[in-house]
């Protein structure tokens, strides 16, 4: 029981920390330009395959610190040529940009990298046990992305409170005309930030690549469960993004690894309606988790855990 | 013309053309064609009463598709199992009220706000419908999805519905209702006001309605129809499986509004029909196809926001009053840069898909645009290249005097019209 909460915790907060290494790239493209930006797990993705790229031909150092650069650049050329050009036609057509913008990337890494998994793996180097709990070994891997996650949140903490970059970025979230018309750039801002968010989403698929699989669906699979975050922590909210990438980390994590149905527990009472409904175990639900989540906080809490604007 | 005939003159061509289609195209994939463009056409009509008319872009449009097709096929096994009276026409109705009924569970909850919000509740609805497929099993079929055997349903006025001509007629005729009846819902007062919601919500509220309730009726009507047409669906293939609710359908609705037009009633219908020609067509041609369909949703939103038809309605204004010709040149112009350009792309894309995708498995050697080249050399790429990239910089070049004459036709079309 124990070793079942230990290990679900230190997964969950891992995957939570990835989550959120994507999700405040997200929130804050967000809050500024108003753009949701379908594209950003593509970003992931793009990290993830450039990482195994690089990872093959050079090293997996190299690509850790090139492989976030080139995805960041990508992602402030898609600002600059794709979105900005948009931003007089409005939000639909800027986020079907970006949506469209998904599903070429998919098509692109299908094409060059082939619709099976590729081979991408953990680092010789990193490639030992970090410790033994209850007679269960635990990855060095897993405990550098954590450590790399945490990482990130404390260099992205003190960009945001402690620089001065930070403080615009912070201004924009809330009042961005009025730091238009304080005289900042605000255009380039959000090129900065695009590409900030992106190169965050593409750091988050080089270090999750070896651990998950690299396989061109990875990002329509997260993409979504992204959404589910930043509507859950409150649009618009670091803090409420960081909260809720925790949660769903943990809430995932933790319903995998139970195995009750409701049959169990109801024993011979279950009624015989909707059978399937009565055998489902909690760890079939997880994957139905996060919507289910989204679904009941837009019911009863509109603005998100920690929001403060309905849209 | 009297007013009367042509306000119907549109409709008769339109029950003409889909009575006379299947004497012209009569080979089987023709046919088979024709009836998903009928099953796209309603689904993409009904996907356009959300975004087009009432400003709603939903991401999980399919889950109402593929819930009233699901149903659908439920009802036609059980009546078969019942040995029911129920003929095969009537199975659609069972999808549309399916599809509604969902639409009021699902819309009660995610037609409370609009905007960027709706369109997040409609990706989890459908993320949680799709997800939730592989855990019901009895329902949903699993991987295998359900299948039913229409033949055995009683026969309709003699028809058994067992060759695929007699199902078109079935979609045709379902088809032609719908579109009647989508269309009929734009020109009421509830369409119009629909047409309120999306241009301003605020002044709705003051005229005293309630922004709310009309988009959940709205989504509740397109809901109504995408059962219908996943009802049809199910007839048409006798097979519904968990990907026919999923994101990729969703997409592909988007897809196909968007790129026929959303701002007019015919743009989803031209949008339908011709995303279910490349989408059969294409994929025998190219491996590559769906990124082409990517490319061109891209280029369609940056562009032709109005899509196709928005696109041929601006020329057949500038048409009809005799100012087409002051484009002519600067068309003229432009159209062979910008044929080089676009043969160039298609060389590259084709190129690098053989290069890297089917290389391996079947070698190098391809057929393009009636040549035979090689991938693995590097004339056909520098050959692309070259086209891409000069067509690029010639129709960069030109683009503005394509904007100069629109300027004047523009001008003059204003001033027509005032005068």
């Amino acid at each position: 029981m124990w070793q079942l909460i230990t290990f679900s915790t230190l997964n969950g907060m891992l995957y939570g920390m990835l989550l959120f290494m994507m999700a405040s790239g997200l929130t804050l493209i967000f809050s500024m330009m108003g753009v949701l930006n379908f594209a950003h797990a593509s970003f992931y993705m793009l990290g993830a395959y450039f990482g195994f790229e690089i990872s093959r031909r050079v090293g997996f150092w190299p690509g850790l610190v090139l492989a976030p650069l080139i995805v960041g650049a990508i992602g402030a050329l898609v600002e600059r040529y794709g979105l900005r050009r948009l931003h007089r036609l409005g939000h639909v057509s800027e986020l079907l940009f970006t949506f469209g913008l998904a599903f070429v990337i998919e098509e692109g890494v299908q094409m060059v990298w082939g619709k099976l998994p590729v081979d991408y793996r953990v680092p010789p180097s990193l490639d030992f046990v970090a410790f033994r709990l209850f007679d269960t070994t635990y990855p060095a891997y897993r405990m550098f992305m954590l450590l790399t996650a945490v990482a990130m949140f404390l260099a992205l903490l003190a960009v945001l409170t402690r620089t001065r970059v930070g403080l615009i970025i912070q201004a924009a979230l809330t009042h961005p005309d009025m730091v238009a018309m304080l005289g900042h750039d605000v255009p380039r801002i959000f090129m900065l930030v695009f590409g900030a968010g992106a190169a965050l989403a593409g750091l988050a698929g080089v270090i999750a690549g070896p651990a998950l699989v690299t396989q061109p669906d990875m990002a329509s699979l997260l993409g979504p469960i992204l959404f589910v975050v930043i509507v859950v922590g409150g649009l618009g909210s670091l803090t409420g993004a960081f909260v809720a990438s925790l949660l769903i980390g943990l809430v995932q994590t933790f319903a995998v690894a139970m195995n009750f149905s409701l049959a169990e527990v109801l024993g011979p009472n279950a009624p015989p309606l909707l059978g399937d409904l009565w055998q489902v175990t909690i760890a079939q639900l997880a994957p139905v988790m996060p919507y289910l989540m989204l679904v009941l906080v837009l019911i009863f809490r509109p603005t998100g855990l920690m929001g403060t604007r309905e849209s | 013309m009297s007013a009367g005939a042509r306000a119907l003159s549109p409709w008769l061509a339109l029950a003409l053309l889909l009575i006379v289609a299947p004497r012209i195209f009569s080979s089987g994939t023709a046919l088979t064609m024709m009836s998903v463009m009928g099953v796209m056409i309603i689904f993409a009509l009904s996907f356009n009463i959300l975004l087009g008319q009432t400003g709603l872009l939903s991401f999980g449009h399919a889950v109402y598709f593929g819930l009233g097709g699901f149903v659908a096929i439920h009802a036609m096994n059980a009546v078969i199992h019942a040995k029911l009276p129920v003929g095969v026409p009537i199975v659609p109705l069972v999808g549309g009220v399916a599809g509604l009924a969902f639409g009021v569970l699902f819309g009660l909850v995610s037609t409370r706000r609009a905007g960027i919000v709706f369109s997040m509740i409609s990706l989890g609805i459908g993320e949680l419908v799709s997800s939730s497929s592989f855990i019901l099993r009895t329902f949903f079929g699993g991987e295998e999805g359900i299948t039913t055997n229409r033949v055995k349903l009683t026969p309709f006025l003699g028809y058994k519905f067992g060759p695929q001509l007699e199902v078109y007629y079935l979609i045709a005729a379902w088809c032609f209702v719908c579109v009647i009846a989508m269309y009929a819902l734009t020109r009421t007062p509830f369409g119009r006001m629909c047409n309120a919601v999306r241009d301003n919500p605020e002044r709705v509220e003051f005229v005293g309605y309630s922004p709310r309730m009309l988009r959940l009726i709205a989504f509740c009507f397109a809901a109504f129809f995408a059962g219908i047409a996943g009802g049809l669906s199910a007839i048409s293939f006798e097979i519904m499986n968990a990907q026919q609710l999923g994101a990729q359908q969703s997409s592909l609705v988007l897809l196909m509004a968007y790129i026929g037009g959303v701002g007019s009633f015919a743009g989803p219908i031209v949008g339908a029909v011709i995303i279910t020609f490349l989408q059969i067509t294409l994929s025998d041609v190219t491996s590559a196809w769906q990124l082409y369909f990517g490319l061109m949703f891209i280029g369609v939103v940056l562009y032709a926001p109005n899509g196709v038809v928005g696109w041929m309605r601006l020329h057949r204004r500038a048409v009809g009053l005799g100012e087409a010709w002051r484009l002519a040149p600067a068309y003229a112009m432009v159209a062979p840069a910008l044929a080089a350009a676009g043969a160039g792309a298609i060389m590259l894309i084709e190129l690098a898909n053989r290069q890297l995708a089917l290389a391996r498995s079947e070698g190098s050697a391809m057929r393009l645009f009636g040549f035979d080249i090689d991938a693995s050399t590097a004339a056909p790429w520098i050959v692309a290249i070259l086209l891409f990239v000069l067509g690029a910089m010639v129709v960069r070049r030109l683009w503005p005097r394509v904007g100069d004459a629109w300027g004047i036709v523009n001008a003059r079309l204003q001033y027509r019209g005032a005068a």
